[in-house]
């Protein structure tokens, strides 16, 4: 803490929520946050190459200790897979699911990482002046995330439906179409005036879905992480100012993390939930 | 705070992530568990099969053990049925030969009976024709008298 002192606590906090911001092109959007990249990709690289590293040595003979805890992850996301999709689940929907649960665990899991220590002693030490290692607690990642379902989903809807059952849908569906038009009933009249009353109705509500599926997915995620973070953050905030503060602020941030583990586990897992729902409801036609 | 290109690198991050777990580490991973679980089935069911065999051999050597005990005893009744079979043939044939014996014996007495007569017969008319002829002897002249002589033998 000692290189804190200096710092108020609205720099303190700015300060460990800054990107590393690298720009790639003009504009705002042409910016690269390398930390969040970086860190992503080396804990994929570890969780995924350890998870390779088992599965490659797999033996369908008496598990090792390793494999057997490989295969409880497996098992876990694979039934939860199976309750929701019924189709083939081992092609894709499954190893997506489970690649998304494990990733994201990981990720979320670097909010454990002390803030201030690793600071001092890894990212300072490296020539660094500030660095995020909770990828999920930047919204490019988990936007990235939820965006590649969603661009899934509409693949996955246009493979098993057709772009015409996919454009029927989003016009015929959830409320239907009206029956055919038929000149001597009085439904039939009904009908032909209700017709482009429910294709705008299903269309809107179609829109509506398309668009808060990924707003809801990436998130409910974000903030999670985030407000993780900054709650860290305040309680480092207090362990600043004093032996009291000091005492009191371990007491609360081991309480925090204690809790956090369950918020970490519990938002990987829904991340992972809403994944194969979105994946599977793109599967069901109506 | 900013949406910006990070975006697209980890959305390609994610991508190249999933087409590596679909190819590299799921298919391992469900044919050894999916393996494991043939393997355990197979097994459970072999038992399951083991156990109905020995079942039914064990019924097989009930039946066959019992077959062996009704035959044993079977055989066993024969045996003493034979046995005293021979027995009864033993005592008959004994009690021919007995008898056959007797009779022999029987008939060979009478013969030495019959043969001591004939003997005594003899000597006795001899016996009486020497006195005859000691009495008679001047008057009765043996050629003459030989019919009479031997008749009176006959009769003795």
């Amino acid at each position: 803490m000692a290189t804190e002192h200096a710092l108020t606590p609205s720099e303190y906090i700015t300060h460990h929520l800054t990107f590393n911001s690298k720009p790639v092109g003009d504009g705002s959007f042409w910016m690269l946050n390398y930390d969040s990249l970086i860190m992503s990709i080396l804990l994929g690289i570890v969780v995924m190459g350890l998870v390779w590293w088992v599965a490659r040595g797999a033996t369908s003979g008496v598990p090792s200790k390793g494999q057997a805890f490989v295969e409880l992850v497996f098992g876990f996301v694979d039934e939860q897979v199976k309750n929701i999709f019924h189709g083939d689940r081992h092609s894709f929907i499954a190893p997506t699911a489970l690649t998304v649960f494990l990733w994201v665990l990981a990720m979320n899991a670097m909010d454990f990482l002390p803030v201030d220590v690793m600071h001092h002693f890894v990212y300072a030490p490296l020539g660094l002046e500030h660095w995020r290692s909770v990828p999920t607690s930047d919204i490019n990642t988990t936007f990235a995330l939820a965006l590649a379902v969603w661009i899934l989903m509409i693949y996955f809807s246009i493979k098993v439906k057709g772009l015409g059952g996919w454009i029927h849908e989003l016009f015929c569906a959830p409320f239907g179409a009206a029956k055919f038009f038929k000149p001597k009933s009085i439904m039939g009249w009904i009908g032909l005036i209700a017709s482009p009353l429910l294709f705008v109705a299903n269309f809107a509500f179609n829109i509506i879905e398309y668009v808060s599926k990924p707003l809801s997915h990436s998130l409910r995620l974000f903030g999670n992480m985030y407000a993780g973070e900054v709650i860290f953050l305040l309680i480092g905030l207090w362990a600043a100012t004093g032996l009291t503060g000091a005492i009191f602020g371990a007491i609360l941030g081991a309480g925090w993390s204690i809790f956090h583990i369950l918020i970490v586990a519990l938002q990987a897992f829904i991340f992972m939930m809403l994944t194969v729902v979105y994946l599977a409801m793109a599967h069901e036609s109506h | 705070m900013n949406i910006n290109f990070t975006l697209i690198a980890q959305a390609i991050a994610f991508a190249v992530l999933i087409w590596f777990t679909v190819k590299f580490v799921w298919p391992p991973l469900l044919t050894a568990i999916e393996t494991r679980q043939k393997e355990i089935a197979d097994g459970l069911a072999a038992a399951q099969e083991g156990k109905s065999a020995l079942e039914v051999a064990a019924k097989k050597s009930e039946v066959t053990l019992n077959e062996a005990k009704q035959k044993a005893s079977e055989i066993i009744g024969q045996a003493e049925k034979r046995g005293s079979q021979i027995v009864e043939e033993a005592k008959g044939n004994a009690k021919v030969e007995g008898d056959r014996i007797l009779a022999s014996a029987k008939a060979e007495i009478d013969q030495e009976v019959n043969r001591a007569k004939e003997g005594l017969r003899s000597q006795v008319s001899a016996l009486a024709v020497a006195g005859a002829e000691k009495i008679l002897r001047k008057e009765i002249d043996a050629n003459a008298h030989s019919e009479m002589l031997s008749k009176l033998a006959a009769e003795l």
